[in-house]
């Protein structure tokens, strides 16, 4: 409690400067004259800083990250605990303020994104409401949204059998497996149609088994409704299996140390993971993440 | 089923032990009536026996040990004795026709019930409002919390008679007013303290979610901290009706009331009726029994369609 009152005293004149800062920022993600629009990325983070005041001093949980996340590309963020990976996906969700540096999502304000419900958010835990039924946890976001009620079930039906729950809609959520509930919770965030999904280790409960089904189910869904995902894990298959673009970090204080645009093709069956260049990436990856730990000795 | 034996076993247990303390309860009463109708008793005189234990007495008389369950006025009646006054005092009577008799407990319950069921209502309303103020705002929970706590540290029975006094100094001539004070303020407690718990018991992340969707505060409030507590309310409430049950009867005890199962104690006190006394108590106990279990059943079907598993 003690840190965060003091995390809320620094933070009003580091959010008048980033508010400052804003207004470059719209103009330099303007497009060009001439340029494609489509170009444009969805996310942009410029050196962006974010340190917590705690107890024992402040905690650098962000220091000087940039990174463009354009449209339809599936990102992963890896690394060890503490690198920052989660605060930054908080970050694009409002969820916490960096104290300097700038970001943009869709083109505003992360605040403005939240307020224009521009994103899916899943968290780590599925999180459903143990009062409601699974219907009624995806129906959830689209009461506060103020949908009808046609449009709710409509909107409940469509994203239970995208996620393959089709008929467990009726069901309470301790009916279901954590799998299931996993996927209950991906079709909540997908249930008011937003552009962007930002996932926080959403299978990191989950066995290997399940996981592996998941993330396949995953990338079809993502094949299929062209969103930009954003993806927090710590491990590597899983990364380099799902993404686009890999985001390696690195903690004290949390950093990007190597941003990897995969090569593999947009259709990837299991299998896709005995290639010699799935094992290529994915030995890169492993060094970032070794040459990170190496940085902090 | 499978739990009728030990909880039989466990009532069988108490009825046993007050059937063999009622005995040494009563044997010295039993022996001084004994020696007004002239029986020979070991020692002979009251005064002669005040120097022996009730065990010697009984060792030493055994022929008049029966006596001690068959008095009039016992120190300690036996089960049955209560059973009989309470069957006397509330079915016989509902069975006459004279439910609503002074005489009847069934009356006196009534009065207090009707006390205990306003102060819960009362003593509840105020929990849940002071709990939503305390969860929403820091200023009412530094400032409110600590004399709830304080509240509870008074005892009731040396605020009831103040009660009393102001409520009647205000003109309000009616004893249900005041006793329904008195027992809301021992029933607001446990349901402002299992309210605040219920309500703060979302964890952050699904604080976080509504964060995503853009909610106010109110939807956050109606759609996840309401649902929450149910729980913790229904548990709350459980204690809450026993604690304004008690402070009903509290209430009935120094104010001069002639009415009520805490005025019928107090009568059986003063007029040396330890029966009444008994049969009030019992009866008091199972008035408690039946609001708990009345909540409880309320408690299974909310949550059972909550889709909770009670």
């Amino acid at each position: 409690m003690q840190s965060m009152g003091e995390a809320d005293l620094i933070r009003p004149p580091a959010a008048s400067q980033y508010c400052g800062q804003q207004e470059t920022t719209d103009v330099t993600t303007q497009p060009a004259p001439g340029a494609p629009v489509i170009s444009a990325p969805v996310i942009s983070a410029k050196g962006l800083d974010l340190t917590f005041q705690t107890g024992d001093g402040p905690v650098h949980a962000l220091r000087d990250v940039s990174l463009d996340i354009n449209r339809g590309d599936f990102v992963s963020f890896i690394g060890p605990s503490g690198c920052g990976k989660t605060t930054f996906l908080r970050v694009m969700a409002d969820l916490e303020q960096p104290t300097a540096g700038q970001i943009s999502v869709n083109g505003a304000s992360p605040e403005a994104a939240r307020k224009a419900r521009a994103y899916g958010y899943v968290f780590q835990a599925a999180g459903l409401y143990p009062w409601r039924t699974i219907g009624g946890n995806i129906r959830l976001p689209l009461e506060i949204m103020g949908y009808a009620r046609a449009e709710q079930d409509a909107r409940v039906r469509r994203v239970l059998e995208l996620v393959e729950l089709g008929g467990f809609e009726k069901k309470y959520p301790w009916q279901l497996s954590g799998g299931m509930q996993q996927r209950a919770s991906i079709a909540r965030a997908l249930a008011f149609d937003a552009d962007i999904l930002l996932m926080d280790e959403p299978f990191g409960a989950l066995d290997e088994i399940v996981r592996d089904h998941l993330n396949e189910q995953l990338l079809k869904l993502w094949d299929r409704t062209n969103k930009t995902i954003c993806f927090v894990t710590h491990s590597i298959p899983e990364a380099v299996y799902l993404s686009t673009k890999i985001v390696v970090m690195s903690p004290r204080p949390g950093r990007i140390t190597d941003v990897i645009d995969s090569p593999l093709p947009r259709e990837r069956p299991l299998e896709i993971r005995d290639s010699p260049e799935f094992i290529e990436i994915a030995h890169r990856v492993r060094d970032g993440l070794r040459a990170g730990h190496a940085y902090d000795d | 089923m499978r739990n009728a034996l030990p909880v039989l076993t466990v009532l069988l247990a108490i009825l046993a032990i007050w059937y063999v303390a009622v005995a040494p309860m009563n044997i010295r009463v039993a022996l001084d009536q004994a020696q007004r109708g002239g029986a020979e008793l070991q020692p002979a005189t009251a005064l002669e026996r005040q120097e022996v234990s009730v065990w010697a007495l009984m060792l030493r008389n055994p022929g008049h040990v029966a006596q001690a369950y068959a008095m009039e006025r016992p120190r300690l009646p036996t089960p049955g004795q209560v059973a009989v006054e309470l069957w006397n005092t509330t079915a016989d009577m509902a069975l006459n026709g004279r439910a609503m008799s002074k005489r009847s407990l069934i009356y006196h319950g009534w009065i207090t019930l009707q006390s205990t069921l306003w102060g819960f209502a009362l003593g509840t309303t105020l929990g849940i409002l002071g709990a939503v103020a305390i969860v929403y705002s820091r200023v009412v929970d530094m400032s409110l919390m600590p004399w709830a706590i304080i509240s509870q540290t008074v005892p009731i029975v040396a605020l009831a008679p103040m009660i009393i006094v102001v409520s009647s100094q205000l003109g309000i001539s009616d004893r249900t007013v005041p006793k329904a004070i008195i027992s809301a303020y021992l029933c607001y407690f446990p349901v402002l303290v299992g309210m605040v718990k219920g309500l703060r018991s979302p964890a952050h992340a699904q604080l976080d979610l509504l964060k995503t969707y853009n909610a106010s505060g109110f939807q956050a409030f109606l759609k996840l901290r309401l649902p929450a507590s149910v729980p913790y309310l229904f548990t709350s409430l459980k204690v809450g009706i026993a604690a304004a049950l008690v402070g009903t009867i509290v209430g009935e005890l120094p104010t001069g009331a002639i009415s009520g199962l805490g005025a019928r104690i107090l009568i059986g006190d003063q007029f040396g009726t330890p029966l009444a006394i008994w049969a009030a108590l019992l009866a008091a106990a199972v008035l408690a029994g039946a609001l708990v279990t009345l909540l409880d059943l309320a408690q299974r079907i909310t949550l059972k369609r909550m889709g909770m598993q009670a």
